[in-house]
C-alpha cells in the first residue's frame, strides 16, 4: 500500500473563513480524511505530523516580519502550495492599508504602540514563494476547494474557470440587474465561482473574488458613471477585498487620476 | 512543549494553541507548587480594521467588518447594523426582526457544533482531532456535522453563502425568502431537533473536573426571549445598562504579550465572562420550558458554574437555536418590504448583538453623508481574555501534582473552554510600522 498524501494548512493574516471551508465540507470531510493525511492542520487537530507535504494550502497574506519569513520556511517543506482566499492571492482587506499614508498612520495615537511588530503593506503569497495554483475568492467556494485539492492529487489541472461573473448570472437565469434595474455591480470584471450570489440577491456583485482574466474596466467604469455612480463611492467599489490584485488597483489608480 | 526550568521552578508553554480559531500560545510558570504567571499570548497579527473603516459608508460596515471573523461573520454583520440603525435613528421590527432571530440561530447552530464536536469534545475524549475520534465514534462526529450542515444551509437560505453572507443589510436584507423556501428547511430542523436534544444528553456524558467559579457573568437581555440582537447589557451582579452607556463600564487595555486587547470592567479592572454560560445564567427564565427541562435533565441547574460544563450548555444553546429557528418558520408571513430606508446622520451610532461566542460591541461616528469617522469594535474573546487567564491561575493548583504534559493538557482544555477566536481579538490595534 503506498503512503497516503500529506496534507498541511497554513494560516497567515486572515479571518480564518477559508480554512474552515475545508471543516465546511460537512458531507466530505471524512472521506478526504481517508485518502490524505491531515498531517498539519492547527484549527482542526493537535497532533502534528512533521514535514515534508505533498500539498500546502496557505490562508493569509503577508503583514510582518516574522511572517515573511515563515512563508519561505512553508515552501521548503511544501512540494505543492496553493494559495486560498482573497488574503492570499491578493492581500485582502487588511491590503487597504498599502494606499494608507505611513505619517498619518504614526499619528494615530495607541496606549502601546511598542508592542506590535507590523510591516507596513499586506501582500499576496505570489510576491513572496512560488506558488502552484491560486484560488479566489472572500470566501472560497468548498466545491472547488475540493475540486483543487483533487487535482493536485491526481496530478491534473484544476477546472476553475477564469471567465466573469456575468457568466454565471446567466447560467442561473438571474436577469442582469445592472441592465434591468440600474444596480452598480462589479461582475463584469470579477472572476466566477461564487455562484453569481449577490445578483440573485437583489444586490450588485461586489467584487469578492477578485478581477477575472484581462478585465476591461476602464468600460465598467464608465458604465457606472452612467448609471450615476458618484466618485468616491466607485473608488470604494474597487478598494475593497482585491484592492491589491493588480487589475483593481490600477483602476483605483485612474479613477484617481482622472478625478484630478 | 513543557519543560523544568531547574529548582522549584516548573514552565508550562503551548507555542500554538490546536484547535482553537486563529493564532494564539499559552504560558504558565508554577514556583514553589503556586502558579506566579499565566499569560494568554496572541500573536495572530492585527489587520487594524478600526483604522481602515474610517472613511467607508455606513452601509459598507456589515460586509466590512464579517471579514474579522470568518466563524462568526453573521455577528458582526448584525452588531454593525444595528449600530448604523440606530445612527440612523430606527428600529427594524415585525417580520424582518424575526428573520434576523433565524438567520442568526443558523450561526449559532453552526459555530457551536463545530466547537462541540470538532473543537471540544477531542479533548474530553482523549483525541487530537474530530477525524481521528471519528474512528471510535463515528456516530457523534456524524451527528455533529450533520446538524452543522443544517446550520450552514439556515445561513445558505437566509444570507446567500454561509461564510461572510451577502444578503444582510442596514434596514433589512436585501431579499427576503419566500415561504415555501423556509419550509423546505423546517423538515430539516425537524430531524436537527432530534440531533440537538441528542447532542445535550452526549455531551452530559462526558468527565468534568471539578471546578465551580463565582463569575461575573455579562450579557444582554430584553426579559422576554433569549438575547441574539438586542436587549439591555446586564450582569448577575448589578450592572443593567443600555447599549450605548457600554464605553462608560468597560475599558480595553493594551499588554506587551498580546496583540489583541483585554477588556475589563470599570472602575477596578475586574475580569467578567461572556458567552454561552453567561447567557444562560441570565436568560434561563427565557428559555422554553421543554429545554429548561432538557438541560436539567442533563444535569444542569439555572446558572452553570463549572466552564468545564460549557458544551453542555453551548448544546443547549443549539437545541434553542434550532426551536427558534422553526418558531419563526412556523410564524412566518412574508413582510411587505425587504428593507426599510435608512438615512445617516452625524451622530454615534452603538450596537451589540450575542455572537455565539459571546458579547459583540460594535460603535460607529458617522458625519452627515453617512461616512465612518470614528470606528471601535469590541469582540468576545477580547472580553473573555483576562477570564480565561484567571481561570487557569486557579484551575492549575487543583492540579499541581500530575505531571507537567498533564497540567498542560488540561489547561489547553480549560482555554478551549472558551471556543476562543483569536482572529476576532486580534483585529483592532492601531498601527506600528517596522521600517525594514
Amino acid at each position: 500500500m503506498t503512503e497516503k498524501p500529506k496534507l498541511a494548512v497554513w494560516k497567515f493574516a486572515s479571518c480564518d473563513g477559508c480554512q474552515l471551508s475545508l471543516l465546511d465540507c460537512e458531507d466530505e470531510l471524512l472521506a478526504v480524511a481517508d485518502r490524505i493525511t491531515i498531517a498539519n492542520f492547527m484549527e482542526a487537530s493537535s497532533n502534528v505530523i512533521d514535514g515534508p507535504y505533498d500539498l500546502s494550502l496557505v490562508e493569509g497574506s503577508i503583514t510582518t516580519p516574522h511572517d515573511r519569513e515563515r512563508i519561505r520556511d512553508v515552501r521548503r517543506q511544501s512540494k505543492f502550495l496553493i494559495t486560498i482566499g482573497a488574503c492570499a492571492t491578493a492581500g485582502g482587506i487588511q491590503a487597504l492599508r498599502n494606499f494608507t499614508d505611513t505619517r498619518e498612520l504614526l499619528s494615530v495615537v495607541y496606549a502601546s504602540p511598542e508592542y506590535i511588530s507590523t510591516l507596513n503593506t499586506s501582500t499576496p503569497i505570489s510576491e513572496h514563494v512560488k506558488i502552484d495554483f491560486e484560488l479566489r475568492g472572500c470566501p472560497i467556494n468548498k466545491t472547488q476547494l475540493l475540486e483543487v485539492i483533487n487535482a493536485f492529487l491526481n496530478k491534473r489541472k484544476p477546472n476553475v474557470s477564469p471567465h466573469s461573473v456575468c457568466i454565471e448570472c446567466k447560467k442561473r437565469g438571474t436577469a442582469c440587474i445592472m441592465v434591468a434595474h440600474g444596480t452598480a455591480c462589479m461582475g463584469p470584471v470579477t472572476q466566477a465561482g461564487c455562484g453569481a450570489i449577490c445578483p440573485s440577491y437583489n444586490r450588485g456583485c461586489y467584487g469578492c473574488y477578485g478581477p477575472m482574466e484581462a478585465p476591461n474596466t476602464s468600460s465598467l467604469v464608465k458604465w457606472m458613471r452612467n448609471l450615476g455612480v458618484p466618485e468616491d463611492e466607485l473608488l470604494r467599489m474597487f478598494k475593497t477585498y482585491n484592492v491589491g490584485a493588480e487589475s483593481f488597483r490600477c483602476a483605483v489608480e485612474r479613477v484617481e487620476g482622472e478625478d484630478k | 512543549m513543557s519543560h523544568a526550568k531547574g529548582g522549584d521552578t516548573r514552565t508550562i508553554k503551548v507555542d500554538y494553541l490546536a484547535r482553537v480559531e486563529g493564532e494564539g500560545a499559552m504560558y504558565l510558570e508554577i514556583r514553589d507548587n503556586a502558579v506566579v504567571d499565566v499569560k494568554l499570548k496572541i500573536f495572530e497579527p492585527p489587520r487594524f480594521f478600526e483604522g481602515f473603516l474610517r472613511g467607508r459608508d455606513f452601509r459598507e460596515a456589515p460586509d466590512i467588518t464579517s471579514r474579522i471573523c470568518g466563524i462568526c461573520p453573521v455577528a458582526y454583520q448584525m452588531s454593525a447594523i444595528y449600530a448604523m440603525e440606530d445612527a440612523c435613528g430606527i428600529k427594524v421590527e415585525g417580520a424582518l426582526r424575526e428573520l434576523r432571530r433565524l438567520f442568526y440561530a443558523g450561526e449559532w447552530i453552526s459555530s457551536h457544533t463545530l466547537h462541540i464536536y470538532m473543537l471540544h469534545a477531542p479533548d474530553f475524549l482523549g483525541y487530537p482531532s474530530a477525524v481521528e475520534m471519528a474512528k471510535d465514534h463515528p456516530e457523534a462526529v456524524e451527528r455533529g456535522l450533520s446538524l452543522k450542515k443544517i446550520g450552514c444551509e439556515i445561513m445558505s437560505l437566509m444570507g446567500g453563502r454561509e461564510i461572510h453572507p451577502v444578503n444582510a443589510k442596514v434596514g433589512g436584507f436585501f431579499r427576503v425568502p419566500a415561504r415555501k423556501e423556509l419550509m423546505e428547511l423546517r423538515e430539516k430542523l425537524l430531524l436537527a431537533r432530534d440531533l440537538a436534544r441528542q447532542t445535550v444528553e452526549w455531551s452530559a456524558t462526558l468527565d468534568f473536573p471539578a471546578f465551580e467559579q463565582d463569575y461575573t457573568f455579562v450579557s444582554l437581555y430584553n426579559g422576554e426571549e433569549y438575547p441574539m440582537i438586542d436587549g439591555r447589557i446586564i450582569s448577575n451582579k448589578g450592572l443593567d445598562i443600555a447599549v450605548n452607556e457600554y464605553d462608560q463600564h468597560f475599558e480595553e487595555r493594551h499588554v506587551g504579550y498580546s496583540n489583541a486587547l483585554q477588556c475589563v470592567m470599570k472602575p477596578k479592572g475586574n475580569c467578567y465572562h461572556v458567552g454561552p454560560m453567561a447567557r444562560y445564567a441570565l436568560n434561563f427564565a427565557q428559555l422554553p420550558a421543554d429545554i429548561q427541562e432538557t438541560a436539567r435533565a442533563a444535569g444542569l441547574g439555572a446558572v452553570c458554574n463549572n466552564p468545564f460544563q460549557s458544551i453542555i450548555v453551548r448544546s443547549v444553546e443549539v437545541l434553542y437555536a434550532v426551536s427558534e429557528a422553526l418558531r419563526v418558520i412556523d410564524n412566518y408571513k412574508s413582510p411587505s418590504v425587504s428593507s426599510i430606508p435608512a438615512v445617516p446622520k452625524a451622530t454615534t451610532g452603538y450596537g451589540a448583538t450575542e455572537a455565539p461566542r459571546g458579547l459583540l460591541y460594535h460603535r460607529y461616528t458617522l458625519d452627515s453623508d453617512g461616512i465612518i469617522e470614528d470606528a471601535n469594535i469590541v469582540p468576545p474573546t477580547s472580553q473573555n481574555q483576562k477570564m480565561i487567564e484567571d481561570d487557569l491561575r486557579r484551575f492549575v493548583p487543583g492540579c499541581i501534582d500530575k505531571p507537567d504534559s498533564e497540567i498542560q493538557y488540561l489547561s489547553e482544555q480549560a482555554v478551549r473552554n472558551y471556543d476562543p477566536c483569536i482572529s476576532c481579538a486580534t483585529h483592532f490595534l492601531k498601527l506600528e510600522i517596522d521600517r525594514k
